[in-house]
């Protein structure tokens, strides 16, 4: 046996190591994987369940499915003109990736993004309750823009009259935790419920402002108070909804939705 | 020194040789990780096992392992054995791993795992090295544990998310004692859990290093 201090010795044990370490590694990220996927959707469902206010953070498993089986629907539709559309299947339609694949997405002119997102998919998956007389109940469209560390994914889920907001949350974000990471705070998210989007001429008004809303201003039914110690990710939730809501994101669904309404 | 027993390897730890309040390793994740039981738990089963394991498998090649990569072997064990636990709790308690979030993965620094494997599991066979970290990740449990259970008790009036003390902000009769639910309240539980455990066991008190020498010439005008 040669020295074990030797060179060749140290690179060999190095590469042995390092060899077992990696198929120990692989092995276990490739073999869990399905149910990862499995609890990552999940979540996801959950959070939109939760968002729109049909029920909490602890639902069971199987009562989720069964909302997203019967009440809840997915629909994709074409963000440019506005139209639901049958290209991909609503359920497994991939946003993020699909961002990101040339063909599928639009380079934002930096005017336009002020949810520093860069590229934004063709074509999106909301997701539609509906009431007893077939119309809208409530909306769920996923937003997503950058925060001031990462990019918050989250859905904002709106009520029938397209105006007034039912629930607003972040199911994937990573800003500082007790400041910006409060977005997750359930008396933060709290005050979103009830508030209003767009002003009488049709504007869209609703904004986070800096420190707390003046409950008698005439603007506090669209204004929801600021995170304290996190303007960054307070601008950053504001400037997301006004891309979602705005020309660029789902203004043209909206407006098709609306005109179907009336 | 004595050669040690399978007993004293495994107990020791827990208040004579704590981790955590003796030798003041691992604080981090005990601030951050604390503020209820279920992490606390979640996040001590997780240490144990790795600091068990990965003490056990360097024990087991420390005869091939050449001096001078020895700490890099070490990690490189150490951050398979994490990754694999980040994996499973993924795979099967999604929930606590996105409360978990970071401070899984940090347990590849925790300097509990690595003090045991260069301290311990180096000279000792595999078998008293596995026990040693076992202990070891007791100990540090121990600690996490008595913090969370006060953390959550009167932080949130709950013990594993059950209402114990109904709040105040619930219709109850408790008023919570919100620092608690925040990192630095760890830092004075931690602090009260070693003075009691060195008033306890007068062993543990450090002897005074050096002494302070009064001022002797002036420095400003």
């Amino acid at each position: 046996m040669s020295n074990k201090e030797s060179t060749s010795r140290t690179l060999l044990v190095a590469l042995a190591v390092s060899l077992v370490s990696s198929v120990f590694v692989a092995g276990a990220a490739v073999s869990l994987k399905p149910l990862q996927i499995q609890n990552k959707l999940l979540d996801k469902q959950r959070s939109i369940a939760s968002i729109a206010g049909m029920g909490g953070r602890e639902l069971p498993a199987a009562q989720v499915r069964e909302l997203f089986g019967e009440t809840i629907q997915a629909r994709l539709v074409d963000l440019g003109t506005g139209e639901f559309s049958d290209a991909f299947d609503a359920e497994t339609f991939d946003a993020t990736k699909s961002a990101r694949d040339p063909q599928l997405s639009v380079t934002l002119p930096s005017a336009d993004d002020i949810a520093s997102i860069k590229r934004r998919e063709r074509y999106a998956t909301v997701y539609l309750v509906e009431n007893a007389e077939g119309g809208i109940e409530t909306l769920i469209l996923p937003v997503r823009g950058y925060g001031l560390w990462s990019t918050l994914h989250g859905f904002l889920a709106l009520a029938g009259d397209l105006n007034t907001v039912v629930g607003l949350g972040f199911h994937e974000h990573a800003e500082t935790p007790g400041l910006g990471g409060e977005v997750d705070n359930p008396r933060w998210r709290g005050q979103w419920a009830g508030k209003r989007l767009f002003d009488g001429e049709g504007r869209l008004a609703v904004q986070v402002v800096k420190g707390s809303v003046d409950p008698q201003g005439t603007l506090a039914a669209y204004q929801v108070d600021g995170l304290a110690g996190a303007t960054l990710t307070s601008n950053g939730v504001n400037n997301l909804l006004h891309f979602w809501l705005g020309e660029q994101g789902f203004g043209p669904f909206l407006a098709r939705l609306r005109s179907k309404e009336a | 020194m004595a050669k040690p027993t399978a007993r004293e390897v495994l107990l020791n730890p827990l208040f004579n040789n704590n981790p955590i309040a003796l030798q003041i390793l691992g604080i981090c994740s005990a601030l951050a990780v604390t503020s209820n039981l279920n992490t606390a738990l979640v996040m001590s089963i997780a240490l144990t096992l790795v600091t068990g394991f990965s003490s056990m498998f360097v024990s087991m090649i420390r005869n091939q392992i050449p001096s001078s990569i020895r700490m890099i072997v070490q990690v490189v064990i150490i951050a398979s054995l994490v990754i694999v636990v980040d994996q499973i709790l993924k795979a099967f308690a999604f929930g606590l791993a996105k409360q978990l979030s970071v401070f899984v993965g940090l347990i590849i620094t925790n300097c509990i795992v690595m003090g045991r494997a260069e301290g311990f599991a180096m000279q000792n066979p595999p078998g008293l090295s596995f026990l040693d970290g076992i202990g070891n990740g007791l100990g540090y449990s121990a600690v996490l544990i008595a913090v969370g259970f006060v953390r959550e008790l009167f932080g949130a009036g709950k013990l594993f998310g059950v209402t114990v003390l109904p709040a105040v902000t619930d219709g109850g009769w408790y008023q919570p004692n919100g620092l608690l639910l925040l990192p630095p309240s760890a830092f004075f539980l931690i602090g009260f859990l070693i003075w009691g455990l060195r008033a306890w066991k007068t062993r543990q008190v450090e002897h005074t290093e050096f002494k302070m020498a009064p001022q002797t010439h002036k420095e400003a005008y």
